[in-house]
């Protein structure tokens, strides 16, 4: 018994998946491709849940449902909660105080501040921002972790390539990039990232280095995989990485800290991140169909919080503050 | 207001379009600056860039496109081609940048690519030094707007060099001059319009403010006090003290 229908099982298909399920609706998922992988671009995001240092240049709607994400997150898979740091390099020490200016939920640390929480982090950082109430997750796991959940509670992936007006009664679009042609104000954020290993280098939370050229940020996950992230380029091109963004990711991490020259290149991606003209995550509902889109640089982040004011929409009538009008 | 080209511009202000929060934001600066032109880049967006290259468009001003990021006047002349093809124009800011660090224009592949452009029809913004000389040679070379640079891109610091931009205005007082990069304040902006600049030329220091487009409308208003100011003759500066009102004959009580 299917009471509505989820095109797209990426991190918002997934979470629509859940969020319908909490309302007691009965959700029917189905996806061009099948179950998530390297053909989505929740595949390439870095996991980190950090609504307050995206605050620095993201609205506000993202900042106060980011604040959630992480909750809502570890109720489905390992969140590791040891909050984020902030490090720029002595020349652009300036940047680190207009960040600190811009953002909230932080503490300024000095060298013996950020030894105490990365011991094994290069010492010659003078000062760091550190958000405590940050954290990550590895994107692979948690999508892996929902499709689990969602087999527990009976939700299989279907495999089938369906639009939304061929299908009747309620439909929640979630297939990104692909639904361009129902949406016309979203365009494509080009995004490339590396994926390094090294048994050198231990760091136990995402750091992000502002780099007036380069800013990058390093996410850790198991195994000794070191995740960098992320050009920012506006371009709908979904060609391989560039070298100069390779070179970018990678020799601004060499600034970091200098043993990442010798870690192994794991893994080189690019892809498409959906995104409206204020870089806002929305829901927009046309007659029986609701797009969930737009997540941008935000989908770990906003995914759970725009699912469930879709699926409170399906189950009382009311639209929350993610609800764009068309 | 001398005019670019054969166009003459309604608003001093000129602004790129790098480096904003999200689109949204970038438009309402635009808006609430009054910029007349809006600079682009295309060396790293390329073909794909297509909806934001639209959303340029759609603010319905003049649009500069830029050959940032190019290193050799070869490259620069490739993506002068390109830009002409996706923006339909046939005005290019030339850069050429000669030193990774200061992003200082390299002055021979510059007047090399401003050669080969001008030669080739298009109407050229070379980004320059305030050097004279090479002011001269690009002169020479066809172009009919110069950009001296403020201080290094993005730096915000301001006028480094004033005496080298008041030099270049006297030497060159019929061609269109325009401070392009370095600018950090909007009392930057007035400056440069007080030395009789014609134009500004910005994009950092709108674009990572805080609030852009609170800063964006203290730019247009900066560069508009400063043409104002240049156009209602300054006073000369003294060496001393000359009271407003006068002394002599002021009542003894």
């Amino acid at each position: 018994m299917t009471d509505a229908t989820i095109i797209g099982a990426g991190v918002a298909g997934l979470w629509a998946a859940r969020a319908l399920l909490a309302q007691g609706i009965r959700p029917r998922l189905v996806d061009r491709t099948g179950p998530p992988g390297a053909h989505g671009c929740s595949w390439w995001a870095g996991g980190m849940l950090a609504p307050e240092c995206e605050g620095a240049v993201a609205e506000e709607p993202v900042i106060r449902h980011g604040r959630a994400a992480a909750d809502a997150w570890a109720k489905v898979t390992k969140v590791t909660a040891r909050g984020s740091l902030v490090l720029a390099p002595a020349r652009d020490r300036a940047d680190l105080t207009a960040f600190a200016r811009r953002t909230g939920g932080h503490e300024m640390l000095d060298t013996t501040g950020i030894a105490a929480l990365e011991p094994d982090l290069d010492r010659r950082h003078e000062a760091a921002l550190f958000f405590a109430q940050e954290a990550h997750l590895d994107p692979r796991r948690a999508l892996a972790d929902l499709v689990a959940a969602l087999a527990d509670d009976g939700v299989q992936i279907e495999h089938a390539d369906l639009t939304p007006e061929t299908v009747k009664g309620p439909v929640l679009d979630c297939r990104g990039m692909a639904a361009r042609d129902a949406l016309p104000a979203l365009r494509a954020v080009r995004g490339e990232m590396v994926v390094l290993r090294s048994s050198e280098i231990t760091l136990t939370r995402p750091i992000r280095l502002l780099h007036s050229r380069h800013p990058l940020y390093v996410v850790p996950r198991e195994n000794g995989l070191l995740m960098l992230g992320a050009t920012q380029v506006e371009s709908a091109h979904k060609g391989g990485v560039t070298a100069r963004a390779a070179l970018e990711l990678m020799s601004t991490a060499y600034a970091l800290d200098p043993r990442f020259a010798e870690a192994e290149i794991v893994e080189l991606g690019a892809d498409l991140r959906p995104a409206f003209p204020d870089n806002v995550p929305r829901v927009v509902q046309r007659g029986n169909v609701l797009h969930l889109n737009g997540l941008f640089r935000h989908g770990y982040l906003m995914a759970p919080a725009l699912a469930r004011q879709a699926a409170q929409f399906l189950a009382t009538g009311q639209k929350g503050d993610l609800f764009h009008e068309d | 207001m001398r005019d670019f080209y054969g166009t003459v511009l309604d608003n001093p202000m000129m602004l790129g379009t790098a480096r904003f929060p999200s689109p949204q934001v970038m438009q309402e600066a635009f808006r609430q600056s009054g910029a007349s032109v809006a600079t682009v880049s295309l060396r790293r967006e390329g073909g794909g860039g297509e909806a934001f290259r639209e959303m340029i468009r759609s603010l319905g001003i003049h649009v500069l496109p830029n050959t940032a990021g190019c290193h050799s006047a070869r490259e620069a002349i490739t993506t002068a081609h390109m830009a002409r093809e996706y923006f339909d124009t046939d005005w290019i800011k030339l850069e050429v940048i000669g030193d990774e660090n200061t992003l200082q224009p390299d002055p021979f592949g510059l007047l090399e690519a401003a050669k080969a452009l001008c030669a080739d029809g298009f109407k050229v913004f070379p980004y320059t030094t305030e050097d004279q000389v090479l002011a001269a040679r690009l002169v020479e070379a066809g172009c009919r707007v110069l950009m001296p640079w403020g201080a290094p891109i993005g730096s915000g610091q301001g006028l480094n060099n004033p005496y080298g931009l008041r030099t270049l205005r006297t030497a060159f007082p019929d061609i269109p001059l325009v401070v392009d990069a370095g600018l950090g304040l909007p009392s930057h902006a007035a400056q440069a319009m007080e030395l009789g600049y014609d134009a500004i030329l910005l994009n950092t220091a709108v674009a990572e403010a805080q609030d852009p487009v609170a800063m964006a409308r203290a730019f247009g208003m900066g560069a508009q006090a400063g043409m104002l100011a240049a156009g209602a003759g300054p006073m000369p500066v003294r060496e001393m003290a000359q009271p407003s009102t006068p002394v002599i004959g002021r009542a003894w009580l």
